[in-house]
């Protein structure tokens, strides 16, 4: 609690004459944390670049241009079908599978536009994996849920699946749980625990950025908590975009926020800034609980 | 974003509007009763009215189950709802205002007891003209720090922030007068002591009345100004509208 309020209060610290990280000679470098994230000074993984989405001739995006910064968690928050989950399956194109659906403009990753017919779709969503609001393993064991992606790529030797399916596991924080019953079937976990099995299965084929989609709305507490502590942990090696419809959610797991409205980005910056103090009103009022 | 007056009726949560406007307006009546002590304060002790001075140690009693009373109603309000932007600010700054508040509060305290004290060994030789001058710059900064926090007036926020500077200033000069009496006459020296202790207490309601003011502007701006120069603060707050 304390630590919190010396984040909150830290901003107003650094406009003396001392130097940035210390104040009376107190080093306050890693109390600053991600209060001083600043968009400026991220490396992008991805670049959005006005993006508009039609399903038929109904337009659900509107000119979206925005940049995903690497290795942090971004969350997009807004009602319900504000477009947050259409943008977020634009990354892994998604919206292929979608009759009648028309996306124009650009999403670059290293330089390459997404949306180009010569992109190799199976390859992309190698990079960006992607986990559904729903746990959904494959009827199969345990082991095999997270192998499977492994034997597609061509990984054959027994031994090295082994150890790639534990790195999984472990990453994210399910092998305790699963340790002793690896080839039992995976439909026989929990909802929380299939989750987690459902992003091993993810990251076990080492994507560089992981999509959630409601990672945790079909989740009790616990299981809710465990996940955004997954979250925090994945962060340091994985690019995190997540879509949420739960606010204290975005705000403690994300590093940046953006908030959509009717198919427009409204606002995009850093978590705390947008919890703490909006400039825009649509997002004060959406995030205060008001009528928008 | 800039916070309105009209901000607490618009949630969906109709209790949560009711939890919010009621916070506001129960610090506002806290506040009334504080100022009602700081006034009474500086009238018991320069005219040596014992009776006005009992009232604002009866009154104590009042602000601290004020202070009791909603505190808690921030913690319901934070574990139960967990406020964002605006109405996170204005919660936090209910909590510290309520502290502010109740410290004025002893402070007006201190002076009813050194008021009946002076009485009681035959009055203040000096210091009345000084303390009555302060007592009414810091009783119209309490005032006015209130009156911002009912209209979310961040001009009027700004100017007891100014005020208080002239406080200190005037407190300082306050001093040396007394100081400079003391050593002329060594024999008044505890009872010009108690008037000095007074003027101290009224400079110190003075920095609480300020502190109240910065919280305001905080909860309409979104912007923490503690420890800045006024000039700052005033191109902070004051351009942006």
């Amino acid at each position: 609690m304390n630590i919190k309020f010396k984040q909150l209060s830290s901003e107003a610290l650094d406009h003396g004459t001392e130097p940035k990280n210390l104040i009376r000679g107190i080093d306050i470098s890693n109390l600053r944390s991600s209060q001083d994230l600043s968009l400026e000074d991220e490396s992008v993984s991805m670049v959005v670049k006005d993006l508009s989405l039609y399903y038929s001739n109904k337009q659900a995006l509107k000119g979206i241009s925005l940049k995903i910064p690497k290795k942090r968690v971004t969350a997009f928050i807004g009602p319900s079908g504000c477009g947050k989950s259409t943008l977020l399956r634009c990354f892994n194109r998604m919206n292929d599978l979608v009759d009648n659906c028309r996306v124009e403009g650009e999403i670059l990753r290293d330089g390459v536009n997404v949306n180009s017919k010569s992109i190799d779709v199976t390859q992309l969503r190698r990079k960006v994996g992607m986990v559904f609001q729903k746990p959904n393993p494959f009827p199969k064991t345990i082991y095999e849920n997270v192998a499977y992606g492994l034997r597609i790529q061509g990984m054959k030797k027994r031994r090295v699946i082994d150890e790639k399916v534990e790195w999984a596991l472990k990453g994210a924080a399910l092998w305790d749980e699963v340790k002793d019953r690896l080839h039992e079937s995976a439909l026989g976990l929990s909802g929380g625990q299939q989750q987690r099995l459902v992003i091993a299965r993810t990251i076990a084929v080492e994507p560089e950025v992981l999509l959630l989609d409601e990672p945790a709305s079909a989740l009790d507490p616990i299981s809710t908590l465990k996940i955004e502590e997954l979250i925090n942990r994945l962060k340091d090696r994985f690019t995190i975009v997540i879509v949420t419809h739960n606010m204290q959610q975005a705000a403690r797991v994300s590093d940046y926020t953006a908030f959509m409205y009717l198919g427009e980005l409204i606002e995009f910056g850093n978590t705390n800034t947008i919890f703490t103090n909006p400039s825009k009103k649509q997002t004060e009022d959406y995030i205060t609980g008001r009528y928008g | 974003m800039d916070l309105d007056n009209s901000g607490y009726s618009a949630h969906i949560s109709q209790n949560f509007n009711e939890d919010l406007q009621k916070l506001k307006s129960e610090i506002l009546e806290m506040g009334g009763l504080v100022e009602k002590q700081v006034a009474n304060a500086v009238e018991a002790l320069t005219e040596g009215d014992t009776a006005l001075a009992d009232r604002v140690r009866e009154l104590e009693f009042e602000v601290n189950e004020f202070e009791i009373k909603l505190d808690e109603e921030c913690t319901r309000i934070l574990a139960l709802r967990q406020p964002a932007a605006s109405d996170l600010r204005m919660v936090i700054s209910v909590s510290k205002t309520i502290t502010d508040l109740e410290r004025i509060g002893d402070e007006s305290n201190k002076i009813a007891k050194l008021a009946i004290a002076l009485v009681d060994e035959g009055g203040a030789p000096r210091g009345l003209v000084q303390t009555r001058h302060i007592g009414n710059l810091v009783r119209v900064m309490v005032q006015q720090a209130l009156n911002a926090f009912a209209r979310f007036d961040v001009h009027e926020a700004v100017q007891v922030v100014q005020e208080d500077k002239s406080v200190d200033l005037e407190y300082e000069s306050a001093m040396r007068q007394l100081v400079t009496y003391m050593m002329e006459d060594p024999r008044s020296i505890s009872r010009v002591l108690k008037v000095v202790w007074a003027l101290r207490a009224l400079e110190r309601i003075g920095d609480h009345a300020m502190n109240i003011a910065e919280q305001l502007i905080y909860v309409v701006k979104g912007k923490d100004i503690r420890h800045r120069k006024l000039d700052q603060i005033k191109a902070q707050v004051l351009d942006t509208d």
